[in-house]
């Protein structure tokens, strides 16, 4: 019986000698996979090959492009529901410590974070011995505007436009993410024991009287706490229901708007801004993504020409292409 | 347990010298009685075991650990050597640096999780390698063994783990030696026994060990109880082959202990029945044990190239966070005064100085971007290289059915580095050919005897391979082929129906099959086995035998024989005795049973001689020798005769041969032949039995064999006598009285003998030519006899001369009768030498000389080193591959170019510079003027290089330095004393350069540190990538200082192996393993390495472009699970598949376009050009992936979280398909985990974003991605984005593709044809290029050459000259003739009308033509008269190659086939003696003449 003697060696080799019994040899599996001759495909790249898929990209993206676009561009109709967003410019809700200054354990109602805040809301954790709620900076820089719309009609008598408060919230947060504290049936009486945010004109179980709309609940709030991903940005203010098929949601005339102004923007540069949209299938007006596909698919049709030329100028040489040493 | 130090116990004075000198170690016997202990017999068993452990304390016991750890110390011990890589360091810091509040990014947990998933992977190896070392650990200590127990008095079984130092071992016939033994009893009569030491070195012959001196003489059986001495020895070294020490016995008295003495752990006991020795190193302490080091580690060149940009990446990340670090304070500085409503003070109200905030934003940055440096880099190569070792190894094309073993990677982390060799060293025994000597033809007494049967043999065997195995062994087609040896197919026919073993027809693997089942038996495969002799030879021996038969108890009886008769006598004793064979039959170890002479040998004393060479004695002992020797003979022959069903198969055959034509054999009688056949009839029986030779080196095996083909049998070796077996003489017995062994210095090797049949003493005495031939009798030209002896010498120094050329190793076999006073005198300066102390060595050698003078010649002896299979077609192929391939070898110089010729190192048509200086000065003026001379062909090519740039395309496809290669390189050929001068310091860069300009290099009679020394300098000087080939302990230095290592797992033992990163069973196989798997191996990694990059840099680019949003506050708009998951999960396994799996270019072409290699060499695939590339593709990409969603979502009312996780996507989309244009090839594998990554991806995302309404703070995903998936948006900024960041690179490859293709490109594109087009245009090609291109470029040239060998039959149109190897035609005759026929040839074409037309041709041809087309035309023109010019006489060319090998001798002689430099007033140095240049067809006249000049200057 021989053995392997070197048991450090890990190589399964060893000395040639065998042992005795093992009649078995080394001889590997013939096997495609560990042969290495799996089929494959073997798409090889040049012009000639490649170009279709610039023709066939070029073909696809440019209609996509157009449809999206005649789709963005529509939207300056006011039919159907109407939104209203309220925009801010140069707002930097993106920051790393601002976007960290929330306590959702808090805003899930959970009560012993309502009086015991997170440390991230540091430093609208407490003010004056009492928690925040809701803490951190996010909420306590909430914007605060009041818009009114008023449609002025033909006697210069402005009809107010319903706005509608509610539905603008995701329906996740309204339901799942955002509770209020348990407790009786005054929202007050969950609240107790909190104080208001700092920049705050009323605590929050104040900010609407609809008991659905109240508290941590309140869409307005919730909006704002899905803190915006660039420093450009709108947020869904109201919702404009259209009341009948009828009639358009904004029939054409003067409107006047109204804003009570809390939220002052221009000690950072910022910019206040009120924008009323309808949405399409695609969401809000953006003629971007439609300008983008047009062009990028014409960009691709036309690399596809330049293939096309060069396929048909090298094809005879990349026929006889050859491997020289 | 108490433990009392063994110090105080025992008084051992042995024991405190050894702590005083430090350099020795006592060992006694474990059985004694501790000194002092008061009741021996009660305090038997615990005063071993006090003593056993008193030995533990300071001598290792024999239980091998070679784990690395404990189950308590692996955690502890394991992160500590894993914190040894920098990368882990660096990952550990970053996460530990997350918990720093100030600068944290993510969740300070989860920013752990990859970096102890790394480390736990990796300790996971770690543990389960430690695992299957405990398992074999285990089983090798619980082997078992006989060790002599004092309680019972017996031997009992024992543990391997439980012997220690001072234990007695007895051990049985193949059994395995457990630790370091001293061998104190042999069953064998002569206190000899054999081992094998395969286990350590790999060699398969035995090796003789003795016992100690004094224990040898004991009559009965050796009792363990009796040992009383005390045995000092050297500390435990790792020396295998160097042991001192002596014994020191109760009575005062030492005797020494030498290496002959000690048994080694893993040896292996053969031919002897039993042993006993005592255990002198245990267990770790064993030189086994010592010489034992783990797998090696080397960094691969690509691993440096990586590790450097890494290194860049690390400096973009710093760049990158310092520029946010700037920005950031900047922003700080802008907005907090503002009453900004977003900025967020410190913790405690107060606002954040910008500087610090800076600080603080630069760490976090670091953390955010650390992705930029890949974690899971490290890991996936590891993972990569692993799959790219298991796929070599279970490469079927790399699997050697001969020796059942495939190549073996033993250094796991370097196989990229085989796509990137650009020189190779070789070793050429054994690696370039089998290093099976085959006894090929001999002369004697001046006739030479050209075995043309054997030849036959030879290149049957060849034959049988190339047309691969038949199962039915062809005796008929054999005997049908046999046109002179008839005798031999005779033999043929008659063994393959009596036996089964496939002796002569069975192809070279099924041999090697029937040889494995006797394994164990160095040297000894049929094909060096079976010797076919030569029918006229044969006679002459069995007529000298007959006669010497007849005339046995004559008195003179040499004097009946012819002096060619006495000398074809004396040569095969010489061929048989002269030598260190050993004679086994491993059925039946020898048996104590054995006749014993009186007589010990080898002559110890002046008083035994005078007592032994008294003529009463002489008679007396030889009669009884003789008798002896007689009855035993003829008792073997009648018990080994065959029983009744094999003496029918006798019959039988016998008539067979009488039915045969003998007119082959026509000198002999019809009545003396059958006569004949009957002695062989029964000489066949007799070796039959199996005998078994055991030579220390293969030509004295070969030798053995050839002996015993012409009935000559080694049959018993004993130290002091050797046997004989003659067909009528019967058993001959001589008295060996000395040896003198083979030192490379003498370069030969003698024996002392006693002539059974004359009772003279003779020296038989074997060695090189060169100097065996200067030690000859001188002879006067006087008498009729010396001028016969005169006329002898220079034939045989002719053949000898032919010999060489045809590259067979040479021999000369010498004797020389000594009278008895003349022994005497010998002897006594002998003994003195002997016995001296001081210069032993010198003063033994000076009695060898002594000796060995006025020598008879008898004869010489060719044998032949085949060339291993498929050497001159991987030779060929890998030097298209753009390697440069240069031979070290340790043999001649004529030898070895002619080995070179026959494997296409040299080409014919090629200059070759020979470097032979004697002195530094010499060596000096050589290289200036070789230089000059390389310098002069330079500037004539430098034009035509520079107009081979115009034509773009070619000059781009193959480096400048390549083109003049394959183009008309010279060779260099330098021996061992040259090279020495031309590696001192002032030299050696003069020599380097002269060695770039050339093709090939070959260094003759170099040393293994010479061989070290080359390799050194090539790697540290030209900054190559070199490779290092060798089987041989001599090669071990080389192949430990190339890049790579190879060693050839052939006969010469494992060494190589061992020192070796690759391990393949035969040369060719090198082909393979470069070409095809290191191209892969390269290029997988290479692109995974920079895909790697690509995916770090462009991740890290998104994020960092949103810092220019964000008020660089290193916030991140990607969840931190999916930044921290992203690579190990999502995108790390479709870049492994392909890493593992990918095939850029099919094995098929890149087999048959060797030239691919050259992107390796390179580094097409991964330079630092490529790699910015890459990383400014990435940075685009990535700009592209975080714009078009940027302007997407422009004042949306996205937020940030939702806005982030199509970009997470889009990257993911991005590198999927990025891999894709990257994948050359698509398998099911990459299809499946392409999508399986987008899969897990969604899958993951949903769950997560499932899982809990508040956790993950302050991403808080929740519902996120169902919220995606139900926006149209989302779909259409993922669909468009990738697109858009790929369109370059797309459109970049196809262009590339298209217009400037690389080599590989183009390879990939050929595959797509058929083989029929893709050939066709091939010649259009060629053909419509050489007109145009000729005058211009060599290297266009030769693509007509050389890219063809698409298929075989065009090679053997296009190269008549190889064709002969790779028909499989003999490679002796044949192959050599050539080249000598050639010159003849080149001579001939110019002056004779033979070859005018192809001559008219080169004659046609433009002034500025190259060679090419030149010898395309001479060589076509050649095929023809080749063959005819084999019947030719090779007088004149015999006469040519003496004075050839004459002029060589003369010293410095620089070597020039160049008349320029004869003219240039260099005459006196340069002689042209290798007229094979390309330019030979106008050159021949020159050439003739230059010839003559040298031999006149020779005579």
């Amino acid at each position: 019986m021989a053995m392997n003697y070197n048991a450090k060696d890990e190589v399964d080799g060893g000395p040639p000698c065998a042992p005795g019994g093992t009649a078995k040899t080394r001889r590997p599996d013939n096997t495609a996979f560990k042969q290495q001759r799996l089929p494959a495909w073997q798409p090889i790249l040049t012009a000639g090959t490649v170009l279709p898929i610039f023709f066939i990209i070029g073909l696809i993206f440019i209609p996509i492009g157009i449809g999206i676009f005649v789709t963005s561009n529509n939207i300056r109709e006011i039919e159907g529901n109407v939104f209203m967003y309220y925009g801010l410019s140069n707002f930097y809700q993106n920051h790393r410590r601002y976007v960290k200054s929330r306590d959702d354990s808090q805003l899930n109602g959970d009560s012993s974070a309502l009086l015991n805040p997170s440390k991230e809301c540091e430093p609208y954790r407490r003010n004056e011995d009492k928690p925040i709620a809701p803490c951190g900076a996010i909420a306590n820089s909430m914007f605060n505007d009041t818009l009114e719309l008023f449609l002025i009609g033909n006697d210069s008598y402005p009809i107010p436009i319903a706005l509608k408060k509610k539905g603008i919230a995701w329906w996740t947060d309204k339901n799942v993410k955002f509770r209020n504290p348990p407790g009786g049936d005054n929202l007050e009486e969950r609240f107790k024991g909190t104080t208001k945010p700092v920049n705050w004109l009323k605590p929050v179980y104040m900010l609407d009287s609809d008991p659905d709309n109240n508290g941590f609940i309140n869409e307005d709030f919730i909006v704002w706490m899905r803190t915006a991903a660039l420093p450009t940005f709108r947020k869904l203010y109201r919702l404009i229901e259209r009341k009948n098929d009828l009639h358009p949601t904004l029939p054409a005339g003067r409107y006047s708007l109204n804003v009570t102004y809390n939220y002052p923007v221009h000690y950072f540069d910022g910019r206040k801004r009120m924008i009323l949209s309808t949405i399409s299938w695609m969401g809000g007006k953006n003629p971007f993504l439609g300008i983008a596909y047009i062009a990028v698919g014409s960009i691709s049709f036309l690399l596809g020409v330049v293939l096309l030329v060069i396929n048909h100028k090298y094809r005879n040489s990349s026929n006889t292409a050859d491997i020289t040493i | 347990m108490e433990r009392e130090p063994a110090g105080t116990e025992e008084p051992r004075p042995p024991g405190r010298r050894r702590r005083r000198e430090g350099r020795t170690r006592t060992v006694r016997s474990n059985l004694l009685p501790p000194p002092g202990a008061e009741d021996p017999a009660a305090g038997a068993a615990k005063g071993e075991r006090r003593r056993r452990r008193g030995c533990a304390q300071h001598l290792a016991d024999n239980r091998l650990k070679t784990t690395k750890y404990t189950l308590l110390s692996f955690l502890p011990k394991n992160l500590f050597e894993q914190f040894h890589r920098p990368a882990n360091v660096y990952f550990v810091f970053i996460a530990l640096l997350n918990f720093v509040p100030a600068v944290n990014a993510f969740q300070p947990g989860l920013a752990l999780a990859p970096v102890l998933f790394i480390l736990a992977i990796t300790a996971f190896r770690d543990l389960w390698e430690d695992y299957s070392r405990h398992r074999s650990d285990h089983k090798i200590n619980h082997l078992g063994c006989l060790v002599f127990s004092r309680e019972e008095k017996k031997y009992v079984n024992r543990f391997w783990k439980e012997i220690h130092v001072g234990d007695f071992v007895r051990l049985r016939c193949n059994e395995i030696f457990p630790a370091d033994i001293l061998l104190l009893s042999s069953s064998d009569p002569d206190g000899l026994c054999h081992i094998e030491t395969a286990n350590l070195d790999g060699e398969t012959n035995l090796k003789r060990r003795q016992v100690v001196r004094g224990f040898s003489e004991l009559v009965s059986e050796f009792n363990p109880l009796t040992f009383t001495s005390v045995i000092e020895c050297e500390k435990p070294n790792n020396d295998l082959s160097r042991f001192r020490g002596c014994i020191i016995h109760d009575n005062g008295k030492k005797a020494g202990l030498y290496k002959e003495n000690l048994l080694l752990r893993g040896c292996t006991l053969r031919n002897t029945d039993a042993v006993v020795g005592i255990v002198i190193y245990a267990g770790h302490e064993t030189k086994a044990l010592l010489n034992n080091s783990g797998p090696r580690y080397k960094r691969s060149k690509l691993e440096r190239q990586m590790n450097c940009d890494v290194l860049w990446c690390v400096l973009l990340l710093v760049c990158m966070s310092l520029f946010s670090a700037v920005g950031h304070g900047l922003w700080i500085w802008r907005y907090q005064e503002k009453k900004s409503l977003f900025y967020v003070p410190k913790s405690d109200g107060s606002s954040l100085s910008p500087v610090t905030a800076a600080v603080y934003s630069f760490l976090t940055m670091i953390i955010v971007l650390q992705v930029l440096i890949p974690i899971s880099l490290y890991v996936s190569i590891e993972i990569v290289k692993a799959c790219q070792v298991y796929f070599i190894n279970q490469d079927m094309q790399l699997y050697d059915e001969e020796t059942d073993s495939q190549l073996q990677c033993r250094a796991l982390n370097i196989t990229e580095d085989l796509g990137q060799i650009q020189y190779i060293f070789s070793d050429k025994t054994g690696t370039l050919t089998e290093n099976k000597m085959v006894f090929r033809r001999c002369t004697v007494s001046g006739v030479e005897y050209s075995h043309d049967a054997n030849a036959q043999r030879l290149a049957r065997y060849q034959e049988a391979d190339s047309e691969e195995e038949e199962v039915v062994p062809r005796g008929g087609s054999v005997s049908q082929r046999g046109s002179i040896g008839s005798h031999q197919s005779v033999r043929v026919v008659h063994r393959t129906q009596s036996t089964k073993s496939h002796r002569r027809t069975g192809s070279r693997a099924e041999a090697k099959r029937a040889s494995m089942l006797s394994k164990h038996t160095a040297f000894s495969s049929p094909m060096e086995k079976d010797i076919t002799p030569d029918p006229k030879l044969l006679e002459k021996v069995s007529e000298c035998d007959k006669s010497l038969a007849v005339a046995r108890h004559q008195e003179h009886l040499l004097a009946h024989l012819s002096p060619e008769l006495s000398d074809v006598f004396d040569f095969f004793i010489a061929l048989t005795i002269c030598n260190t064979v050993v004679v086994t039959s491993p059925d039946q170890p020898r048996t104590k049973v054995r006749v014993r002479f009186e007589l010990k040998s080898p002559v110890k004393t002046i008083e035994d001689f005078l007592r032994r060479f008294t003529p009463s004695c002489l008679t007396s002992g030889c009669s009884s020798i003789g008798s002896l020797a007689a009855n035993k003979s003829s008792h073997k022959l009648g018990s080994s005769f065959p029983s009744t069903p094999s003496s029918d198969g006798m019959l039988l055959r016998l008539e067979e041969r009488l039915g045969q034509p003998t007119s082959a054999i026509a000198s002999n009688s019809y009545s003396s032949q059958a006569d004949n056949w009957a002695s062989e009839l029964a000489q066949e029986q007799e070796s039959e039995r199996e005998l078994r030779y055991e030579a220390e080196s293969p030509d004295e095996a070969a030798l053995v064999y050839a002996a015993r083909a012409y009935n000559c049998v080694l049959v018993e070796r004993l130290h002091d006598q050797v046997s004989v077996e003659l067909p009528h003489l019967g058993r001959l017995t001589f008295e060996l009285l000395h040896t003198l062994g083979f030192d490379s210095v003498r370069k030969r090797m003698s024996v002392v003998i006693r002539h059974p049949l004359t009772d003279e003493i003779n020296v038989y005495t074997k060695g090189a030519d060169s100097v065996v031939m200067d030690l000859l009798q001188p002879c006067s030209s006087v008498d009729a006899r010396g001028r016969h002896q005169k006329k002898i010498r220079s034939k045989t120094q002719n053949y000898l001369n032919l010999y060489a050329a045809e590259g067979l190793r040479t021999l000369c076999i010498a004797k020389r009768v000594l009278s008895k006073e003349e022994y005497a005198c010998w002897l006594q300066s002998h003994l003195e030498a002997e016995s001296s102390l001081e210069n032993s060595e010198e003063l033994l050698f000076q009695s060898a000389i002594r000796l060995e003078t006025n020598l008879h010649l008898l004869g010489a002896t060719g044998i032949e080193d085949r060339l291993q299979d498929g050497v001159p077609e991987t030779i060929s192929k890998l030097r298209q591959a753009g390697l440069q391939i240069w031979v070290l070898t340790g043999d001649k110089q004529e030898t070895a170019v002619n080995i070179a010729y026959a494997c296409k190192l040299l080409d014919h048509d090629e200059e070759v510079i020979t470097l032979n200086a004697t002195s530094q000065e010499a060596c000096a003026a050589l290289l200036d003027q070789c230089l000059r001379y390389v310098q002069s062909r330079g500037l004539q090519r430098a034009p035509e290089k520079t107009k081979g740039k115009v034509s773009m395309r070619f000059s781009s496809l193959c480096p400048p330095s390549a083109s003049t290669a394959s183009g008309r390189r010279p060779s260099l050929v330098i021996d061992g004393r040259s090279l020495a001068y031309a590696l001192e310091k002032n030299l050696e860069d003069k020599f380097l350069f002269l060695a770039k300009q050339c093709r090939s290099v070959l260094c003759c009679r170099s040393t293994p540190l010479q061989k070290s020394m080359v390799v050194k300098l090539v790697r540290s000087k030209l900054k190559a990538m070199t490779l290092a080939i060798g089987d041989g302990a001599n090669d071990v230095s080389m192949i430990q200082v190339a890049d790579v290592g190879v060693g050839i797992s052939g006969q010469e033992g494992m060494q190589a192996v061992m020192a070796s990163d690759f391990a393949v069973p035969k040369f060719r196989y090198l082909e393979r393993l470069l070409i095809l798997h290191g191209h892969w191996c390269y290029s997988r990694l290479a692109n995974m390495v920079l895909y790697f990059f690509y995916k770090n840099t462009m991740f890290v680019g998104l994020l960092f472009w949103f810092q220019f949003f964000c008020g660089f506050s290193a916030s991140a708009m990607i969840d931190q699970w999916y930044l921290i998951f992203f690579n190990l999960l999502f995108s790390s396994l479709p870049p492994l598949v392909t890493g593992v799996l990918d095939r850029d270019v099919p094995a098929n072409v890149l087999l048959t376009n060797p030239q691919l290699y050259k992107s390796g060499q390179n580094m097409e695939e991964y330079r630092p050009r490529t790699f910015w590339f890459n990383m400014a593709d990435a940075t685009f990409q990535s700009l592209v992936c975080f714009s078009i969603p940027y302007l997407a979502y422009y004042d949306s009312n996205v937020d940030l979280f939702t806005w982030g996780t199509p970009i997470v996507t889009i990257a993911l989309l991005t590198f999927l398909l990025h891999l894709g244009i990257e994948t050359k090839t698509w398998t099911w594998l990459n299809w499946i985990t392409c999508g399986f990554s987008v899969l897990l991806f969604f899958t993951v995302a949903l769950i997560y974003n499932a899982s809990c309404a508040t956790c993950y703070p302050p991403s808080n995903p929740y519902w996120t991605m169902q919220a995606l998936l139900g926006d149209p948006v989302f779909y259409l900024t993922c669909l468009m984005t990738p697109v858009a960041a790929l369109l370059p690179r797309l459109f970049f490859r196809s262009l590339q593709g298209s217009v400037f293709p690389t080599q590989l490109q183009l390879a990939r594109q050929l595959t797509r044809k058929s083989p029929r087009r893709c050939s066709a245009p091939k010649e259009t090609f060629a053909q419509g290029r050489l007109p145009k291109d000729s005058g211009t470029e060599h290297s266009s040239g030769r693509t007509v050459k050389t890219s063809v060998p698409l298929s075989q039959p065009s090679w053997h149109t296009q190269q008549p000259v190889c064709s002969l190897e790779a028909s499989g035609e003999p490679s002796t005759v044949d192959m050599s003739m050539p080249l000598r026929e050639h010159t003849l040839l080149e001579g001939l074409s110019a002056l004779s009308p033979m070859s005018s037309a192809p001559g008219e041709a080169v004659l046609r041809s433009p002034g500025g033509c190259p060679e090419e087309s030149k010898v395309r035309a001479a060589s076509t023109g050649r095929v023809t008269p080749l063959s005819s010019l084999f019947s030719l006489p090779t007088f004149s060319l015999l006469n040519w190659i003496s004075s050839w090998s004459l002029v060589s001798r003369l010293g410095s002689v620089l070597q020039f086939s160049r008349t320029e430099q004869l003219a240039d007033g260099q005459a006196g140095r340069g002689v042209p003696v290798q007229p094979h240049s390309g330019r030979s067809g106008l050159q021949g006249p020159d050439h003739r003449l230059l010839i003559g000049a040298s031999s006149r200057r020779s005579q």
